[in-house]
């Protein structure tokens, strides 16, 4: 199933984002792990609140970094995310 | 902005620790007490569990350890057992460690699991539940774990789904009841379960001591597995399945732990802290207490939890193999419980003088065809009388 680029997105059920001071990163809890999430892909999940779609998360991250063209590195990911069963349609 | 696509850290915890520079722990797994209503005999808690009765730590006392390691960087947080619901107050270590910012897993067999205590875990914060079966059968899960107790976790599960929660199932694979892999999956797959861990027995403590009864034959696994793959392609990813065969069966060794004092840190009923569920019947390594010292000067500081960490205390064939940084030489208690020395390559590695300890107990795998009747005299189950024997 691929992800739905303009339909709001979720984590999934036993997946928790949350900011960790001591790893200074964002880091994404689940029953049998963790991954601590690189600079960028922390950015992009933490947009993730079930009402903001792949598109939304583009925009804004464009408004913020003016002129870079993140488009396809931000869908990338979220489908990686996606494939991975982090995140889910909302 | 850096690329996002290309640089997806899935290797977390595991690869930022190597390296001089010493992370905090980043899992923590409380055994808040070995006191458990099954006996089962494939248990990994040491066979001297019984010692630990009269030094469990006080709820105070856990609490402290917990936000140390929790200041420490510590995010998993693994409460189990021994059976964890023996404790009363579970529901208060529930609620401060999520309060502290755990993502909290309860490690249970679902007995003692009433639909009160779960709405109590529900509340404080508790994240995931993990239920263990000793197998799809009442028959079996009632012998295995010398107890009555199928019917109790059929209802334990309709009440995990009730409050909400993923069905999380580990189901210990051994000799005994690896034949019904089929009949297992279909009652996971009637359980509507999100997880599926089907590990084999790690022969450990009373698994070590029941390994002859334990270790399946290569045909057993083979055709289990061939059977949790059909499972996987008709059920995607409705139902995840993790297989785990027998590390015996390999011929490299499991990088255990991620590496000693890396990732993981285990506190045990009395307060002991160790790099590993096993690590206790490790001699000479003096582990520190949670009562007498912060979890920083354990961690850091320790003898015990520096002992065999990084790659310098490694002799050969480990120190100069290229997989070192892989495998991080394997198992520090299966070295020395098979060669009597920790510090020995696991012999699990084929590259390891000692790996006909291995080879020979395959192939006894092969050879044994042992009716239940006969064996059964012969097994050792996980009780306090034969606890207190270890002691």
């Amino acid at each position: 199933m691929s992800l739905p680029h303009d339909k709001a997105l979720r984590f999934a059920k036993q997946y928790k984002l949350q900011w960790e001071s001591a790893q200074n990163a964002w880091v994404l809890l689940y029953p049998e792990g963790l991954v601590k999430l690189a600079g960028s892909a922390g950015e992009i999940l933490q947009r993730i609140d079930g009402s903001t779609s792949a598109l939304d998360i583009v925009s804004t991250l464009e408004a913020i970094y003016p002129g870079a063209d993140l488009k396809q590195d931000v869908i990338d990911f979220l489908e990686h995310a996606h494939d991975k069963g982090w995140i889910i349609s909302a | 902005m850096t690329k996002a696509g290309s640089s997806v850290p899935e290797a977390s915890a595991a690869s930022q620790i190597a390296g001089p520079h010493v992370a905090g722990p980043l899992w923590v797994n409380a055994e808040i007490t070995y006191k458990c209503p099954l006996h089962c005999v494939f248990c990994y808690n040491p066979l001297d569990y019984a010692s630990t009765f009269d030094k469990e730590l006080t709820t105070d006392q856990w609490l402290k350890a917990l936000r140390e390691a929790r200041e420490l960087g510590a995010v998993q947080l693994g409460l189990s057992g021994g059976e964890p619901l023996m404790r009363d107050d579970l529901e208060i270590i529930i609620a401060e460690a999520s309060n502290m910012g755990y993502y909290v897993n309860l490690l249970t067999s679902g007995v003692g699991l009433t639909e009160k205590r779960l709405a109590a875990f529900k509340a404080g914060g508790l994240d995931q539940i993990q239920l263990s079966f000793q197998d799809s059968t009442k028959k079996l899960n009632d012998f295995l774990s010398s107890t009555k107790t199928f019917d109790l976790k059929l209802n334990v599960a309709k009440l995990i789904k009730q409050y909400d929660y993923p069905m999380v199932l580990n189901i210990v694979l051994h000799r005994q009841n690896i034949d019904h892999i089929e009949q297992i999956l279909q009652m996971a797959e009637s359980m509507q379960a999100d997880h599926v861990e089907l590990a084999n027995s790690q022969y450990y403590a009373w698994a070590f001591k029941n390994r002859e009864y334990l270790m399946p034959s290569r045909d057993q696994l083979e055709r289990a597995e061939t059977v949790c793959n059909q499972f996987r392609e008709r059920l995607g990813n409705t139902m995840k399945l993790y297989f785990v065969v027998p590390d015996y069966y390999a011929d490299r060794p499991k990088a255990c732990m991620n590496g000693w004092g890396a990732v993981f840190l285990n506190i045990a009923p009395d307060g002991l802290a160790l790099p590993c569920h096993e690590a206790r019947m490790l001699p000479g390594l003096d582990f520190p207490n949670v009562r007498d010292h912060d979890v920083r000067s354990i961690w850091f500081d320790s003898h015990a939890f520096n002992a065999y960490r990084g790659n310098s205390w490694m002799p050969e064939p480990c120190r100069s193999c290229d997989e070192k940084e892989k495998d991080f030489g394997g198992c520090r208690c299966q070295a020395f419980m098979l060669t009597g020395d920790a510090a020995n390559t696991d012999p699990v590695c084929s590259k390891s003088p000692h790996h006909t300890l291995i080879t020979d107990q395959v192939a006894l795998a092969q050879r044994l065809n042992l009716r239940e009747d006969e064996v059964k005299p012969l097994i050792v189950f996980r009780d306090d009388r034969n606890s207190r024997l270890y002691t």
